[in-house]
Formats: structure tokens, C-alpha cells, sequence
């Protein structure tokens, strides 16, 4: 399907982008190390960025970079210094019965619903704004204005809900950690 | 509202060899005025540190100790290269890279003067201008926490471990801050691009983000670029009587020298990224003589960013380090929500002046309930005879020791 209609810096900015989120992606699941995971994550995220770039998504870009790479995996990180989780995590151990062969299932399902789609149309090849027949939507400055359009107009709901999700999801968390120190005190007392 | 394009005027004629070399030589020069500030930044800082503090600082290299950061340099390279046993090998040696790369991204987006006529192309001073323009330093400055968390973790050495958990912990908290503010010099702007931000604060100082937000953004970003940056009295991350040096204690020779010099290099980054945010950038009175009224900008940028490369290492001198509860409390308690309500004050304004006050009048009242809900919450966690004191109080010695001795009394 990659012929001549695409330029070779397109090709190239593809290339480039999809080995960094295929071996960031790889190397999330083969690391021991749950640092170097996060580490591989990061690249993954930064490949995904490149992407967006190469479709001229700048705007999603930088937001990915901001939100997942500078805030969301730094975060994990926090989480795992914080713990201290062992250096070598056991993999042979089987948390959930069953587990191994329903994630099987779920890679031959989604591959076969990548090539499916693959064969229908060109949603999965990277083709430059699909929607509108090779032509970007918005470039640079414009981006932002087309997301924000989109967010507060035709997709206002769902993402009030995914706000309104946010925040229920931060007050569960305030309430499951919050200690009560007065019960700490008559014990001591 | 759009304002100029955000295209670098330098490819309107389409992009030949020459534009190819001017844009690689504005680049290199960038790179070497940036290198060359970093070396007179940590000379000025020990100087006027050490002026504040009656003391003389480096005397010996140079005329005024200039030389000094030089001969530092030279004999840090002549160090031994130290791993520690217990370290991480790959992510040891990455970590000063990822501190030292953004600073040096972040400083493309600053303009640090007008445009400049070079063999008749229109070259504009500053290295690059996307057009997410200041979204480029938040995504930077998110990134610049990875070379501190990960030096800190990858030593496999106790203090600096500490010093990655707190460093990672601040710098979000105050990321988010920093990001509302800079939505509410955007939303005056009406465009991302540093150029445009640069361009719309040109007309005179009353043009300027820091009078016209009100000087309220301004001090939001000001402080919280300070923790960004982990500087005094944010650096609690390097805090030297708590946890000796923080993450580049196991870190000697060049690699400690990537992080020193990635340090100093931030501050006259975000110093130079105030400027452009908030007073103006390269703006300011220019005369009318001929031929050189291109260097009056950069003379303007110039003073301005030595303005405040000078007041951090005023706070340096003059303020005591927060404690690391004190500073979670003034990021999430106060400056989140302040810079949320203001942006909501300067959004309605923007609109229509009756839309703004209301939006006053509603922030005002949540102003309320939020400090009465954050009193009720601490009164409750610290109960009346609690060891520590919040944010206000500092812990007087005599009434910790006191505290102590009561306790030990029952």
C-alpha cells in the first residue's frame, strides 16, 4: 500500500516512529527491570508523538509528551521508588488462572481485527488525515482550535464524563489512603 | 483572533542552500552564546553570592575571577569517572542527558531580538518557532524531571534515591500551576507561538502579561519556575544538610559537571522564558539611529534576563529552604487553585468586563470555602498539640525542643 502517493520523509517519519513505539512496546513486556519498563514506556509515548507529528498533530504531540511522558510515567516512577519494588519481578508465578491463554485469545483477536481493517481501508497504514482524503484538517497554529472546537462542541459529553470520571476517581483514592489519626493516638496512648 | 503567521518569515522564498546554512549557523551561534552564558552565569552567581554573604568568591583565574568556571570545568574532566557498585549502568549514564537536553531546547523558542537583515534574508533571532511555541517548555520541563529521578534512582545509593522520590513529586505538583498561568498569557494572546506572545506585549510596558494579567500570573509562574528549576528555596531535592548532595551524590567528574552546567543553564533558560511570557521579551525603547537599531532589542532581553538570572540567586542568598510538607502545601493549598481562579477571572474579562466580575465574585467565594475546607482538614489532622506546625509557622527551635521534652515529661 506504501507507494508512490506517499514522499519520503513520510515514509521515513513513519519508519522511525513505529520502530520506537514497537520496540518501546517490546521492551515493556520483555524488561525485568520495572524501571527500564517505564523507560521503554517513555519511548513508546515519544514515538507515538512523532506520529502525530508526521500527520501534523502538533498540538496532540506536545500534550502527549506533557501529560503521559512528563506527568503520567513519572508517576509510575514515583510509585515504584516509592514501594520499592524488588529489582527482578517473578514472571513464572500465575496470578490469575487462565490468564495466559485468554491473553492469547486477545492478541490473535486484535491482529485479526488489524489486518481486517487493514484490508477493508487504510485506517491503520498512517495515511495523512484519513478523514479528509489526504489533506490535513488544521495545521500548526490551527490545531489547537480544531481540538478545542471538537472537545467543547460535538464531543462535550463524553468529555465532561471523562472529567467528572477524573474526579471521582481522585476523591476514591483521597478516601482509600486517608488514615484517621486519632484511632493512631489512643493506640499510642 | 490570529495574529501573524507562525511560519519563520526566512522560508517564505522557499528553503535554499542559503537558508539552509543561515538557519544551521543561527543555530550553532545559539548554542554557543547559551554555553558561554552558562560559564559567566556560575561566575556571577559565586560573585554575588559570595558579595552577599562578605566573602570574595573566586579571585584567582582571570581578571575578577572570570576564568574560574573554566579551570572548575577543566578539573572536573580531570576527575576520575566514578560508577558506583550498586548502580544501574545504562540508566546511570543516560540521566545527566536527559537534564541537559532540555535546557538547551527550551532556550529555542525565547526570541531574543527583532529580525535581522542577513545577504537579504529576513533572519529572526531566535532559533526555532513551532507552532506550539510555550507548549514546548511545559513538554520540556516535564522532561527534565527524568534526569533527576533517574540519576537519583540509578545511583543505588540512599540519599539520592530520596532526593528522585521528592523531586518527582515536586515537579509535578508545580507543573500544573505553571501550565494555568501560562494558559492565561495564551488566552490574552490569542496564539501559542512565543513570537506572537512577544509581538502582542510590543506597544509600550502597560502591553505588558506582567501589568495587563494583573501581577498576579507572574508571581504564580515566577515561584513556580523556581520549583521547577529546584533552586533555593525549593531544593529540597538537593537539600546538602539532609541528603549531602541530593541526586548527583554518587554522580563526579563529567557527568556531575552535565548536571551543574544543566542546572545553571535552566536558570538562564526560565529567566529568558519569563522575560518572553511576561515583560515583553526583546521590547523596549529603541532610538532611531541607523544600522544598529537591531541591537537595542537584544540589549533590552539582555538586561531583563540578568534581572532575574540575579534575583534566584537573591532568593539564594536571602531565603531559608522551604520543608518538603510546607512546599507540597503552597503548590497544591494555594498556587493550583490561585492560578486556576485567575484564569477563569482573566478568561471572563477577555469576554465581556461584566462576565469578569462575576467570575471574580465566584472565585472569590470558592477562595473561601477552600481555605475554610483546607482549616477544617488541618485542625483535624494535626489536632491542638501537634509536633510540627503547617505552612506560616516555621518550627521555632525552642518550641520543637520544647515539644520534645513535654512529651518525654508524660
Amino acid at each position: 500500500m506504501i507507494g508512490a502517493a506517499y514522499a519520503i520523509p513520510d515514509i521515513l517519519a513513519f519508519v522511525v516512529s513505529a520502530l520506537m513505539i514497537v520496540v518501546g512496546a517490546i521492551g515493556v513486556l520483555a524488561v525485568r527491570n520495572p524501571v527500564h519498563a517505564a523507560l521503554s514506556l517513555i519511548l513508546t509515548l515519544f514515538g507515538v508523538a512523532t506520529a502525530f507529528v508526521a500527520q501534523s498533530a502538533d498540538f496532540l504531540a506536545v500534550v502527549q509528551i506533557i501529560v503521559y511522558a512528563g506527568a503520567i510515567v513519572v508517576l509510575f516512577l514515583f510509585v515504584i521508588m516509592f514501594l520499592g519494588v524488588d529489582r527482578s519481578d517473578p514472571v513464572r508465578v500465575e496470578p490469575l488462572v487462565g490468564q495466559r491463554a485468554l491473553a492469547a485469545i486477545g492478541v490473535v483477536v486484535t491482529i485479526g481485527g488489524l489486518v481486517a481493517l487493514l484490508a477493508s481501508s487504510h485506517w491503520v497504514t498512517g495515511a495523512i488525515a484519513v478523514s479528509t482524503s489526504g489533506h490535513p484538517t488544521a495545521v500548526g497554529a490551527g490545531n489547537v482550535r480544531a481540538v478545542g472546537t471538537a472537545v467543547f462542541t460535538t464531543y462535550l459529553f463524553a468529555f465532561e464524563a471523562t472529567a467528572a470520571l477524573l474526579i471521582i476517581a481522585v476523591v476514591g483514592a483521597v478516601q482509600l489512603a486517608r488514615r484517621e489519626r486519632r484511632m493512631d493516638r489512643e493506640g499510642e496512648a | 483572533m490570529m495574529l501573524a503567521s507562525t511560519v519563520d518569515p526566512i522560508y517564505a522564498h522557499g528553503v535554499t542552500l542559503a537558508v539552509v546554512v543561515i538557519v544551521l549557523v543561527r543555530m550553532l551561534v545559539g548554542f554557543a552564546v547559551l554555553m558561554g552564558a552558562v560559564t559567566i552565569m556560575i561566575w556571577f552567581e559565586r560573585k554575588a553570592i559570595s558579595d552577599m554573604q562578605s566573602r570574595l568568591g573566586p579571585t584567582r583565574w582571570g581578571p575578577f575571577g572570570l576564568f574560574q568556571t573554566l579551570a572548575d570545568g577543566l578539573k572536573l574532566i580531570g576527575k576520575e569517572d566514578l560508577l558506583p557498585a550498586e548502580a544501574d549502568r545504562f540508566t546511570f549514564k543516560l540521566a545527566p542527558y536527559l537534564s541537559l537536553i532540555p535546557a538547551l531546547v527550551t532556550f529555542a523558542i525565547v526570541p531574543v531580538g527583532g529580525t535581522v537583515d542577513i545577504a537579504g534574508h529576513p533572519v529572526t533571532l531566535q532559533i526555532a518557532n513551532p507552532p506550539i511555541g510555550v507548549l514546548l517548555m511545559l513538554a520540556m520541563s516535564g522532561i527534565s524531571v527524568y534526569g533527576v529521578v533517574l540519576a537519583g534512582w540509578s545511583s543505588g545509593s540512599k540519599y539520592p534515591l530520596m532526593s528522585a522520590v521528592r523531586a518527582s513529586a515536586q515537579m509535578i505538583s508545580y507543573e500544573a500551576a505553571l501550565g494555568m498561568t501560562i494558559v492565561t498569557v495564551v488566552l490574552a494572546t490569542g496564539s501559542l507561538s512565543t513570537q506572537n506572545i512577544v509581538a502582542a506585549q510590543a506597544h509600550g510596558i502597560w502591553h505588558w502579561n506582567l501589568i495587563r494579567l494583573g501581577i498576579v500570573p507572574f508571581v504564580i509562574f515566577l515561584i513556580a519556575i523556581t520549583a521547577e528549576l529546584n533552586r533555593p528555596p525549593f531544593d529540597v531535592v538537593e537539600a546538602e544538610t539532609e541528603l549531602v548532595g541530593g541526586f548527583h551524590t554518587e554522580y563526579s567528574s563529567f557527568r556531575f559537571g552535565i548536571f551543574y552546567l544543566a542546572e545553571f543553564m535552566n536558570t538562564i533558560t526560565m529567566s529568558a522564558v519569563i522575560v518572553t511570557l511576561f515583560l515583553g521579551g526583546p521590547a523596549g525603547w529603541v532610538p532611531n539611529i541607523p544600522h544598529v537599531r537591531w541591537v537595542f532589542p537584544i540589549l533590552w532581553f539582555l538586561i531583563k534576563t540578568v534581572f532575574f538570572a540575579f534575583s534566584y540567586i537573591w532568593f539564594r542568598a536571602a531565603l531559608p529552604r522551604f520543608r518538603y510538607d510546607q512546599l507540597m502545601d503552597l503548590g497544591w493549598k494555594r498556587l493550583i487553585p490561585l492560578s486556576l481562579g485567575w484564569m477563569l477571572i482573566v478568561a471572563g474579562f477577555l469576554i465581556k468586563m461584566s462576565w469578569g466580575f462575576l467570575m471574580a465574585a465566584l472565585v472569590i467565594l470558592a477562595w473561601t470555602l477552600l481555605s475554610r475546607t483546607v482549616a477544617i482538614g488541618t485542625r483535624r489532622l494535626e489536632g491542638a498539640d501537634s509536633l510540627l506546625p503547617s505552612v506560616g509557622e516555621r518550627p521555632l527551635p525552642g518550641r520543637v525542643l520544647r515539644a520534645f521534652t513535654d512529651h518525654e515529661g508524660d
